[in-house]
């Protein structure tokens, strides 16, 4: 099993309605809300590459990107 | 191909109201595509009119935004002169089934090639929260203060007694499950309906103290079991969801192709 790594997690702050679904339903609590009820990965960290948020975004505002880490030798 | 490039970017931020599912259609019916590896000129989307319609106008494919429940005859028309397109066609849960009830059930007896997605928030949004053939017995809505007296169509039963080759059920909840249901129904030959429940949190969610669109989509997790589980079985008022029926039956097009081969005496 190949194992995703975080490169990058952008969130278009012009096209984000801050509904809150991403916040929710984040596995890891990456997410908030900020003061201007925008998405924001206050907790970039424990992001585990999920990408349940870019899923679920209403708004296409969410944009996540990973790479692929190997693990092990067999890749199945 | 990035789902980015299948959008017409110009047009957003979009229109619909935080936290509205409609979206989140969007978002993973472009990933569906996206994995199918379509070709965005091979790709016609019509729809109707409401909320869910004016997705035809975020998507850079070919598209028609045409009449209130005649989505699915103008879908016809090009499908018939056009065989060899993907005729996409999503419609809200009025558009289908109350003023395109009709269209809906004789596109499905014909198992015309197509995929229909009934987008169904269970509301009339655009006009102000009417009731729709999909609010159900004891919801309130804007034309029903007093609770609605009407019950609801199964989309399910309904569409797979009218016909359809291909029915299958998710919400915007499970995102991962709409992508796959969806792979299956474009790529089916014969008539596909997927039912999506989709909150509208601006209209149903605040007629019926559902919260918003978060809690809608919770509701949707506590609510819905895959087809056949044991929780079903435990608790019969759970909606099921997956896919009920996916067989194949002469196909529209094809049959209409082999009437005028036979017409030519060929």
């Amino acid at each position: 099993m190949a194992k995703a790594k975080l490169k990058t997690h952008s969130i278009n702050r012009e096209w984000c309605k801050g509904c809150g679904i991403c916040v929710e339903f984040c596995p890891a609590k990456v997410l908030e809300l900020d003061e201007h009820e925008k998405a924001v990965a206050a907790r970039l960290s424990d992001c585990i590459c999920c990408k349940l948020c870019e899923l679920r975004c209403p708004d296409l505002a969410i944009d996540v990107v990973c790479e692929k880490e190997k693990e092990g030798t067999s890749e199945n | 191909m990035a789902i980015k490039d299948y959008i017409r970017e110009r047009f957003f931020p979009h229109m619909w109201c935080p936290g509205c599912g409609h979206g989140i259609i969007l978002n993973n019916l472009l990933r569906a595509i996206e994995n199918l590896g379509l070709k965005k000129n091979n790709i016609v989307m019509v729809s109707g009119i409401g909320c869910s319609a004016r997705i035809s106008g975020y998507v850079d494919f070919h598209t028609l935004h045409t009449i209130h429940g005649r989505a699915l005859a103008f879908a016809t028309g090009v499908k018939m002169s056009r065989p060899e397109l993907n005729l996409i066609v999503p419609m809200g849960d009025g558009d289908a089934l109350a003023i395109g009830g009709n269209h809906f059930i004789h596109a499905a007896r014909r198992n015309i090639n197509m995929t229909a997605i009934v987008m169904n928030n269970r509301i009339y949004g655009m006009t102000g929260g009417q009731y729709s053939p999909l609010s159900g017995y004891g919801t309130s809505a804007t034309t029903a203060p007093y609770t609605n007296i009407d019950h609801d169509f199964d989309v399910v039963q309904l569409s797979v007694a009218a016909g359809a080759t291909f029915v299958g059920r998710t919400t915007t909840y499970h995102v991962q499950q709409m992508v796959d249901i969806l792979q299956k129904a474009i790529t089916h030959h014969g008539f596909s309906v997927v039912e999506i429940l989709t909150q509208c949190p601006t209209y149903f969610g605040r007629k019926n103290n559902a919260g918003d669109g978060v809690e809608m989509m919770k509701l949707y997790k506590d609510n819905t079991t895959s087809i056949g589980s044991k929780k079903k079985q435990e608790n019969p008022d759970l909606i099921e969801r997956g896919i009920f029926v996916q067989k194949e039956l002469p196909e529209y097009c094809d049959e209409y192709k082999n009437i005028i081969a036979r017409a030519k005496g060929k």
